[in-house]
């Protein structure tokens, strides 16, 4: 055993006998008892015994002191394949698990090499004391753990390149074994762990209570209460069999020592024995240059979010996928040997050295920014706030409560007092701030302060309903939260972390009661006192700095953090001014908040309108027009469900009302689709306006765009669908005249979305017979396929979502950005985009792929129909067509469809319809109340058509 | 090709034999009665004769045959077990040896998707082996056991595939098209449950042509199972309301929840076995999951490895069915 680590050895000193404890918890556990290492027990869920074995090694301090390990191994099986390895994942589980944790990636890294893929070799050890390994009788803190380990891999004769993974206590060792071998390390993965506990900050509960003075040996040893605590942790939870899995070496007290031994090794305090040892890896891994992956499961009441961000802050260059929904066994919650494979083929087996280097942007000279910026043709997003400093002109009018007007000095100013407050109270450059507040001009002013001086604003939308918010904001761990009394008062109930700032005053009391710290006075204060003693602002953040994460609506899935560096958002405000003509002067009725927020940006004055913003539908024609008088608007941005009052609404407007809706040029509807319907009564309140419908997503701003002359011409370009022509009186049938029979350029149907916006690529990415989008990206007309997006504003990455970020960018060119929508689509020969449905929605039968939309939309020209949802049922490759309907009058009760309309259906459909049901309601997105959630009524149409319980959707 | 068709006077049989006849094969049938085909030459006798019987009618039909499809088999809900075991594995074993004594190259088992089925929901799974451990019934447990022995014998010289049509219906069909018109006149057809229940049955002429398929494709995809259908399932009510209508008589209009036919089912069964009726029993047990839990089938395989495409659509069954009443009510 000659490799030795000279950074090691000075702890590990000969004085310093591994038995010889003190003032570790350890002394309060009963006396462990010897055993020697044993297979294990046959029949365990999962576990292949061949991937077992027993290996004898001597402790390098003295060789005469020998331990038994089991471990997992699927060399010989690589070894049968033929195949060679490309490195070892060395797998080190926490506790109380063993190596059965890691069965997956085992079966998973030997599924792999069998299919011709890179092999990995994985072992995965279980530690002395756990597991069938050997029960040595002592107490082994967490320096020796790390020694055993390295013991191991040399009497294994373990060469590189080897990565880690570890789980919980395990994460620790493994980096131990890293930090100690940089000649084999060629990268690391974690799952759910820790390397710091801060000094005074208290440790998670659940431990606190099992190191509890009477508790810990009771709880950890004499019965499997911790064992049974932690495997209860999983979501969905295990299988009995599982269970058991977990359960089988720890059948008795004897066995279970070491589950206590790791608990009392958890260093609570300063002077804990571990300490040292805990102290010297935490620092350590900061100089690890190795690519690094850190998955992690939201769900841990030990492992919480705050211990991500400290390794994320000492791994600034990690990967990093939170599962959403997943917890502390994420082993068992999610996929992580996929993930992980994954990331092994891109960040070591591709590129071994391409993510060394930190992905966060570096401090840019501020002379260097502004070659950056006008390399962009774009302006930082305060650019008007300091051109127009000087200007009496109004930049913003509030009509809540009272119209109230604000000029761009009085903005500016407030901008600069708040920023500088800001600065005062320990705001920094990267840190992320939550906004809780409704639009206005104090959200304007807070916002623009925050990106001024390099804040990351945090935006989540009140519509993805309060268990989505907690989860987007938990997730986007703010560390300030600016807030109204509502959001505040949700972030105090519901533990949001983040320091609490109020824009409105409260009573002393009530302040505490909600945890505010500050408010938006006395930060204004604050800051001009600053700015009076001569305390500029900090240096302007860069276009690559991050600026913003937004959150997706959760229609689609949980909310996901969508990043936006300032150039992006830069770019996101020179499309709206391109493409809307919204810029310096322009009058701006701002219904529609991440748009509208832009107007300072563009140099563009906005008003607020009277409504309710977390009802749009309280927005009233009488309020648009207030607004657009207020400011001599020109350009009116709604969301559609404002737009559905503002429409019901109208027979209240008087002459002036009508006078000033006459002098908007553009109107907008964005946010979700909009019927032709509504869009064109919308429009006939300003006559003079072009109405505009955008496509994208938070993703993805501002797309394609189309004008409601546009809607009208596409439904015109697209033929009646007709039938198959009769069979003619000679059997043949008879070639239809081409102008009817002909499948039309727009025969896949779908809705059309019109051009794309002057800065924006969009290509599609064919679908093949399984309805996966594998196809090169094409501009060709009539493909079928994912819509792919390019352009300056698309998102910069998602945040911590490593599997969905790179899923996204699957098949890009390299050195361009482009964004898969996961919505489907085609383009046509004129180049205007059609959306068919979203990818999870495809249909995918023995015949070939049908999407969504189009069947719907000839569906729903029936007169019965109000709106009909077309989904599959059965597995993807030869589903079943279903049609679900919403009828007019509507249905009081599921039911089939009588035979009549059942046929008119299936031949307006064309392709087989297996069946057509009939329901009260489709269920719709929370949100806009109008994304039909195909999702759900295909698992239920399944359940139905199964013979299963008749229920509504 | 010469090819020897047992069972050619059911339903299905006459279809095959007529088909494979019309294909420009030398077709010879072998069945206890005629089979009433035109232009084949029937021998008589049955399965269950013991082949070493001396002058046996079965070593005699398949004397000189080039391949041999089987579909005699004993089809009913209930019966006698022993019957089901003599016909369906026993007849199988002596027709398997006797094709192979005389030299048939070419073998395909006619067979069920019961024979892989136990009691759930098939929702667009493909052939899966027979199970007669799990198998529902005599006759499924039988046809199970004997579509094994089929493929068990299998050689490089006796090309064996099996093929398992589902449902099979169209006009002149007693078994099924019959019964379900003649109970809707007497007003005695109920819907399980909401009748939602995807099923995928198989119109004759389509069962008829993927089974000469089969017969074509033998040397290629021998020693393989496949599942038969329309590849069009329909919720059960709207099969029945389209039997009907064909037949115009009024659609099922009352309900039974599923569980109670299924315990209706098994009562009926028990009693029939005591003292056998001399119908089919009116419900059984396995005649109820059938009735109320989907069955449908990913046809692909089945499509790519037969090069067969069902000829005859749902609907234009329906149409035919609707003809052959007009002119037979």
């Amino acid at each position: 055993m000659g490799r030795c680590q000279g950074g090691r050895k000075w702890f590990l000193g000969p004085k310093r006998s591994v038995t010889e404890i003190r003032a570790t918890p350890a002394s309060r556990l009963p006396r462990a008892v010897p055993a020697a290492a044993t297979l294990p027990s046959s029949g365990l869920a999962g576990l292949n015994p061949e991937w077992s074995s027993l290996a004898e090694v001597a402790e390098s301090e003295d060789a005469a002191v020998t331990h038994g390990w089991h471990l997992l191994d699927n060399g010989p099986e690589l070894d049968a394949l033929g195949v060679i390895p490309v490195g070892t994942i060395l797998c080190v589980h926490g506790n109380p698990t063993w190596s059965y944790l890691w069965r997956g990636l085992l079966a998973s890294a030997t599924e792999a090499a069998t299919s011709g893929a890179p092999a990995w070799r994985v072992i995965a050890v279980d530690q002395l004391d756990m597991g069938f390994s050997e029960r040595t009788g002592t107490f082994r803190p967490l320096a020796r753990r790390v020694q055993d380990l390295g013991d191991l891999t040399d009497a294994l004769g373990l060469a590189g390149p080897v990565i880690t993974l570890g789980h919980d206590w395990g994460g620790v060792v493994s980096l131990g074994w890293a930090v100690d071998h940089p000649e084999l390390l060629a990268g690391v993965m974690l799952l759910n762990t820790a390397v710091h506990q801060p000094a005074g900050d208290p440790i998670p509960a659940p431990l606190r209570l099992a190191l509890g003075r009477g508790i810990l040996g009771p709880a950890t040893v004499a019965t499997p209460a911790f064992l049974a605590t932690t495997l209860a942790l999983a979501h969905p939870p295990l299988s009995q069999e599982v269970k058991r899995g977990y359960q089988a070496p720890y059948l008795t007290s004897a066995r279970r020592s070491g589950i206590g031994g790791f608990v009392a090794d958890i260093p609570v305090a300063l002077e804990h024995e571990s300490r040292p040892e805990l102290d010297r890896i935490a620092e350590s891994v900061r100089k690890l240059a190795v690519p690094t992956l850190l998955l992690w499961g939201p769900r841990d009441p030990i492992f919480s979010d705050r211990y991500l961000d400290d390794l994320v802050e000492r791994m600034p260059h990690a990967r990093v996928h939170r599962f959403e929904g997943a917890g502390h066994l994420l082993a068992e919650d999610a996929d992580y040997a996929a993930a992980a494979l994954l990331w092994l083929g891109d960040a070591v087996v591709s590129s071994p050295r391409d993510v060394t280097a930190p992905v966060e942007p570096s401090e840019t000279a501020v002379s260097g920014n502004r070659a950056a910026w006008e390399a962009a043709g774009t302006h930082p997003l305060w650019h008007y706030l300091d051109e127009l400093q000087d200007s009496d002109d109004t930049a913003l009018v509030d009509m809540l409560p009272a119209p109230r007007t604000v000029s761009w000095r009085l903005l500016s100013q407030r901008v600069r007092q708040i920023a500088a407050g800001l600065v005062h109270i320990g705001v920094k450059p990267g840190d992320r701030v939550s906004l809780l507040v409704p639009p206005s001009a104090d959200l304007t002013a807070v916002l623009y302060a925050c990106v001024r001086i390099g804040a990351i604003v945090v935006v989540a939308d009140a519509g993805l309903g309060l268990s989505g918010l907690t989860r987007a904001v938990r997730g986007a761990r703010p560390d300030f939260v600016i807030g109204a009394a509502p959001g505040l008062l949700a972030a105090r109930a519901l533990g949001w972390p983040g320091r609490k700032i109020s824009v409105a005053g409260f009573v002393a009391p009530m302040a505490r009661l909600i945890g505010v710290e500050h408010t938006l006075a006395e930060l204004i204060s604050l800051g001009q006192a600053r700015l009076s003693a001569g305390d500029g602002l900090p240096p302007e953040p860069a276009p690559t700095d991050a600026a913003a994460v937004l959150f997706t609506s959760g229609s689609t899935g949980p909310a996901k953090g969508v990043v936006y560096t300032h150039g992006q958002l830069s770019a996101v405000s020179r499309a709206l001014y391109l493409q809307y003509g919204v810029g310096v002067g322009t009058g701006l009725v701002a219904g529609f908040a991440p748009f509208a927020l832009l107007g300072p940006a563009l140099g563009a004055r906005s008003v607020t309108p009277d409504m309710d913003v977390t009802a749009p539908k309280t927005l009233t024609a009488s309020a648009v027009a207030a607004a657009v008088a207020a400011i001599d608007a020109t350009v009116v941005f709604l969301s559609p469900a404002a737009l559905v009052n503002v429409v019901a609404t109208a027979s209240a407007l008087t002459p002036v009302d009508h006078a000033a809706l006459a002098g908007v040029q553009r109107f907008l509807s964005a946010g979700a689709p909009i019927s032709e319907s509504l869009l064109a009564q919308a429009a006939a309140l300003m006559p003079e306006a072009t109405a505009h419908t955008p496509y994208g997503m938070t993703e993805g701003l501002l797309m394609a765009d189309i004008t409601l002359e546009g809607i009208r011409a596409a439904a015109a370009s697209v033929a009646p669908l007709t039938t198959v022509p009769a069979v003619a009186h000679d059997g043949e049938s008879v070639p239809a005249p081409p102008d009817t029979a002909t499948p039309t350029a727009n025969a896949a149907g779908g809705v059309c979305v019109g051009r794309s916006t002057a800065t924006t690529r969009i290509r599609i990415s064919a679908l093949d017979a399984s309805g996966a989008s594998v196809g090169e990206l094409t501009e060709e007309a009539d493909v079928t396929g994912e819509i792919v997006v390019s352009a300056p504003h698309v998102k910069d990455r998602y945040d911590r979502l490593w599997l969905t970020e790179r899923a996204s960018r699957r098949g890009a060119v390299a050195g361009e950005r482009w964004h898969r929508t996961g919505d489907v689509g085609h383009l046509d020969s004129a180049g205007r985009l059609w959306v068919e449905g979203r990818m999870p929605h495809v249909i995918v039968t023995a015949d070939g792929v049908v999407t969504p939309v189009g069947p719907e939309q000839r569906i729903e020209t029936l007169p019965d129909v109000f709106r009909a949802a077309f989904v599959g049922v059965g597995p993807l490759g030869t589903q079943q067509q279903v049609a679900v309907l919403e009828t007019v009058p509507r249905a009081r009760r599921v039911h089939r469809a009588p035979e009549e309309l059942a046929a008119a259906v299936r031949s307006m459909v064309g392709t087989p319809v297996a069946a057509v049901l009939v329901v009260p309601g489709l269920p719709t997105d929370i949100r806009h109340n109008s994304k039909i959630d195909r999702g759900r009524l295909s698992r239920w149409a399944t359940g139905i058509l199964s013979g299963g319980r008749w229920t509504k959707p | 090709m010469r090819v020897l068709v047992t069972g050619a006077s059911g339903f299905l049989g006459r279809a095959v034999a007529a088909r494979i006849s019309a294909a420009g094969h030398e077709v010879r049938t072998f069945q206890r009665r005629p089979s009433g085909v035109a232009g084949v030459e029937d021998v008589h006798g049955s399965i269950t004769t013991p082949a070493d019987t001396p002058y046996a009618g079965l070593a005699y039909a398949v004397s000189g045959m080039h391949a041999v499809v089987h579909l005699a088999a004993k089809v009913s809900l209930t019966g006698d077990p022993a019957a089901f075991e003599a016909v369906n594995v026993g007849g199988t074993r002596t027709v398997l040896q006797a094709a192979a004594d005389a030299g048939v190259s070419r073998f395909v088992h006619v067979s069920s998707p019961s024979v892989a089925h136990a009691g759930s929901s098939i929702m667009g799974s493909d052939a899966l082996p027979a199970a007669p451990e799990q198998a529902r019934g005599d006759y499924a447990r039988t046809k199970a056991r004997a579509e094994l022995l089929a493929l068990a014998a299998d050689a490089p010289a006796f090309s064996v595939v099996a093929v398992r049509p589902h449902l099979v219906w169209g006009p002149g069909d007693t078994q099924l098209i019959d019964r379900i018109v003649d109970r809707a006149r007497r007003g005695r057809l109920p819907l399980l449950g909401r009748g939602a229940a995807l099923i995928d049955t198989t119109y004759i002429d389509n069962a008829a042509s993927a089974i000469h398929a089969a017969l074509d494709a033998a040397e290629r995809v021998h020693g393989q199972s496949y599942v038969i259908t329309n590849g069009e399932p329909r919720p059960i009510a709207e099969l029945l309301a389209g039997i009907c209508g064909a037949a115009n008589v009024a659609a099922p209009a009352w309900r039974v929840p599923a569980s109670a036919a299924r315990a209706a089912g098994s009562l009926i069964e028990a009693i029939w076995r005591a003292r056998p009726g001399t119908d089919e029993p009116p419900m059984t047990r396995f005649l109820a999951e059938q009735l109320s839990t989907a069955h449908w089938f990913d046809q692909r395989r089945t499509r790519a490895d037969l090069a067969w495409t069902p000829e005859v659509s749902l609907d234009e069954g329906f149409a035919r069915l609707a003809a052959h009443y007009r002119q037979t009510p």
